[in-house]
């Protein structure tokens, strides 16, 4: 026998107490370790490292559209290859189902998105339909839309010009996504943009909510971003470009403070834990006053008695603490392979340090009470009861 | 005349109960030479474990001089009394006080812990005590799976497993039936007679102090008499 071993048979003297406590601290840690990974994915600086492709929108907010005339301006920038441009249509299917449809010039679409694949005569038919929609295969599959269909699609936001919000759409073309992760971003349709240019009320014409722009090199993106921003400073219509990746974290954001909401929760989190363990902890030390006062009687100094404690502490915690964050990189591996990559929710050695600072932290917070509880025990009034 | 193995001299203990002070030893005075076996008996409230305590290094005179194998306990700090305990003295409780998670071989291991001894040293000399004790049979079992007695003869072992000279007893045969609490007696006289194990025992228990060389007995704590 050695003294950790006498810290672990101690840890599993009730053994369901413990076991339902470790979970208690795994689950914690899980979510330590998923929530700090969506801090870190929000709170990161941008980064145009190996970026294809920039968003760019209105600097103040991408709902205030900015004119398609731009497109040349932006293709003359050295590094651009190709410029698409698109507008938030708000699609809605049947009574309530939202779509996510939006409207772009479609040949643009084409060459500035080679991952969605479609056999080239439907991208034709969608460039030379004014009434086309091209739907991926996600949509069409799951309302059974086929080529040369006519589908009902509401928009909760344009009415045509004789006031109606119900448009229809011939839909001719599906496409695919060229790999997994593409496939599962065909979950939406694209309209002609002069199409809805005419046929819209708002007076939108010309306009467009962003802008994406195909790089001609990978490593001129942020070069390309500092200059198409600059170029329209001081202008009425101010951009903000960045990458996809960016843009994309830039919708959730809308939500809210990312970091402040992920703080908080955790501070629930971590409060609830420290009772919990600090609980266990507390009434483990006082079921075993006499034994250890017996310890003590053997010869064990105040300080190895107070060591036994906060070393039972430690492995609780330590345990849970690392199957937790074992088990949050497993879990944000797939969450980022299941995105595409869009979601690098994968832990990395700083959130593995933070979590280890915190196991550390936590095993103090809980079993130093307790510990020195057991340091100071007077022996005789221990094994007398008192 | 034989070495003195323990001596106490001029010992006052005041315990404070709340605002009350108690004054539980009155300037006791007792020498026990090496190789004795001595029952101390007396009524409740008479200080005789109070006495053990002190004699064992639990607890620290008001006044009053302690010496044990020539050492002056009464002047040592917690850290050192607690260093000198698993050196010098063995303790066997009432009710055992054995460590329920662990198998008898590793209670009686446990004291060995303080020690350099490799694991496999500690091992053998775990499972000698066991043998002297009669239990190797029951090494790997938890003390929920023993009887009184052979609880009480683990607690033995891990009192000898550090081989003290001293070991202090407190009412042993306390909580066991009397074939038992005879066998458990016999034991310590083995351990006295033949091994030259130091035995300071207290008890109730007449018949139990019959097994001891002598007898001395404690009144409202002082020391009234000593029988042969």
């Amino acid at each position: 026998m050695t003294r950790a071993g006498f810290v672990i048979a101690n840890l599993f003297r009730k053994r369901t107490r413990t076991i339902l406590t470790l979970l208690s601290v795994l689950l914690a840690f899980v979510l330590f370790g998923l929530l700090q990974s969506v801090n870190s994915i929000f709170s990161a600086g941008e980064s145009f490292v190996g970026a294809t492709r920039l968003m760019t929108q209105a600097r103040v907010s991408f709902t205030q559209p900015l004119p398609v005339s731009i497109v040349p301006k932006l293709e003359a920038v050295p590094g651009v290859a190709r410029v698409a441009h698109s507008m938030w249509f708000g699609g809605i299917w049947q009574e309530n189902t939202p779509l996510f449809v939006f409207a772009v010039d479609p040949l643009r679409q084409r060459d500035v998105y080679p991952e969605f694949v479609m056999p080239e005569a439907q991208w034709q038919s969608f460039a030379h339909t004014r009434t086309g929609i091209i739907v991926g295969k996600l949509l069409a599959d799951q309302y059974g839309w086929k080529i040369g269909q006519k589908i009902p699609v509401s928009s909760n936001i344009y009415p045509q010009k004789n006031g109606s919000k119900a448009w229809a759409f011939d839909v001719v073309g599906i496409f695919d996504g060229k790999d997994e992760a593409w496939r599962k971003q065909t979950n939406q349709a694209f309209i002609q943009a002069d199409y809805f240019d005419e046929a819209n009320q708002f007076g939108t014409k010309g306009r467009a909510n962003f802008f994406i722009i195909k790089l001609a090199n990978g490593k001129q993106a942020e070069s390309v971003s500092k200059t198409i921003d600059a170029m329209f400073e001081n202008s009425p219509d101010e951009t903000k470009t960045q990458t996809e990746k960016d843009f994309n974290l830039g919708f959730v954001k809308q939500i809210g403070d990312i970091g402040l909401i992920v703080h908080w929760i955790l501070f629930a989190v971590f409060f609830t834990l420290l009772l919990v363990v600090g609980n266990t902890m507390a009434q483990s030390v006082r079921e075993r006053i006499p034994e250890l006062a017996v310890l003590k009687t053997l010869g064990f100094s105040d300080g190895a008695v107070l060591g036994f404690v906060l070393a039972e502490a430690f492995a609780l915690c330590l345990c849970g603490g690392l199957i937790g964050l074992a088990i949050a990189s497993l879990l944000g591996a797939m969450v980022a392979k299941g995105s595409g990559g869009q979601f690098q929710l994968e832990l990395d050695g700083r959130i593995w340090a933070i979590g280890v600072l915190a196991i550390i932290v936590m095993s103090l917070a809980v079993g130093l009470l307790p510990a020195l509880r057991a340091r100071r025990l007077r022996i005789v009034d221990a094994l007398a009861g008192r | 005349m034989a070495e003195s193995m323990v001596a106490v001299n001029n010992v006052t203990k005041v315990y404070q109960r709340g605002k009350q002070q108690v004054e539980v030893l009155h300037g006791l005075t007792l020498e026990i030479p090496r190789g004795d076996f001595v029952a101390l008996m007396g009524p409740s409230g008479s200080g005789k474990t109070t006495l053990l305590n002190l004699i064992g290094g639990l607890d620290q005179p008001t006044s009053g001089e302690i010496l044990v194998g020539g050492s002056r306990i009464d002047q040592l700090g917690s850290s050192q009394l607690a260093h000198w305990r698993a050196h010098n003295v063995g303790f066997v409780f009432q009710f055992y006080n054995l460590m329920p998670v662990l198998s008898a071989e590793s209670n009686v291991e446990l004291p060995l812990l303080l020690t350099k001894l490799s694991a496999a040293q500690r091992k053998k000399n775990a499972a000698v005590a066991l043998e002297v004790v009669g239990l190797a049979d029951r090494a790997k079992h938890k003390p929920r799976e023993l009887s009184g007695g052979q609880e009480q003869r683990v607690a033995i072992a891990r009192a000898l497993v550090s081989d003290p000279q001293l070991l202090v007893c407190d009412e042993p045969t306390g909580d066991l039936d009397r074939a038992t609490a005879d066998e458990i007696l016999g034991l310590l006289q083995v351990l006295n007679r033949e091994h030259g194990k130091t035995i300071v025992m207290v008890t109730h228990d007449p018949k139990a102090a019959e097994f001891a060389r002598r007898i001395l007995h404690l009144e409202k704590g002082r020391l009234l008499e000593q029988a042969a």
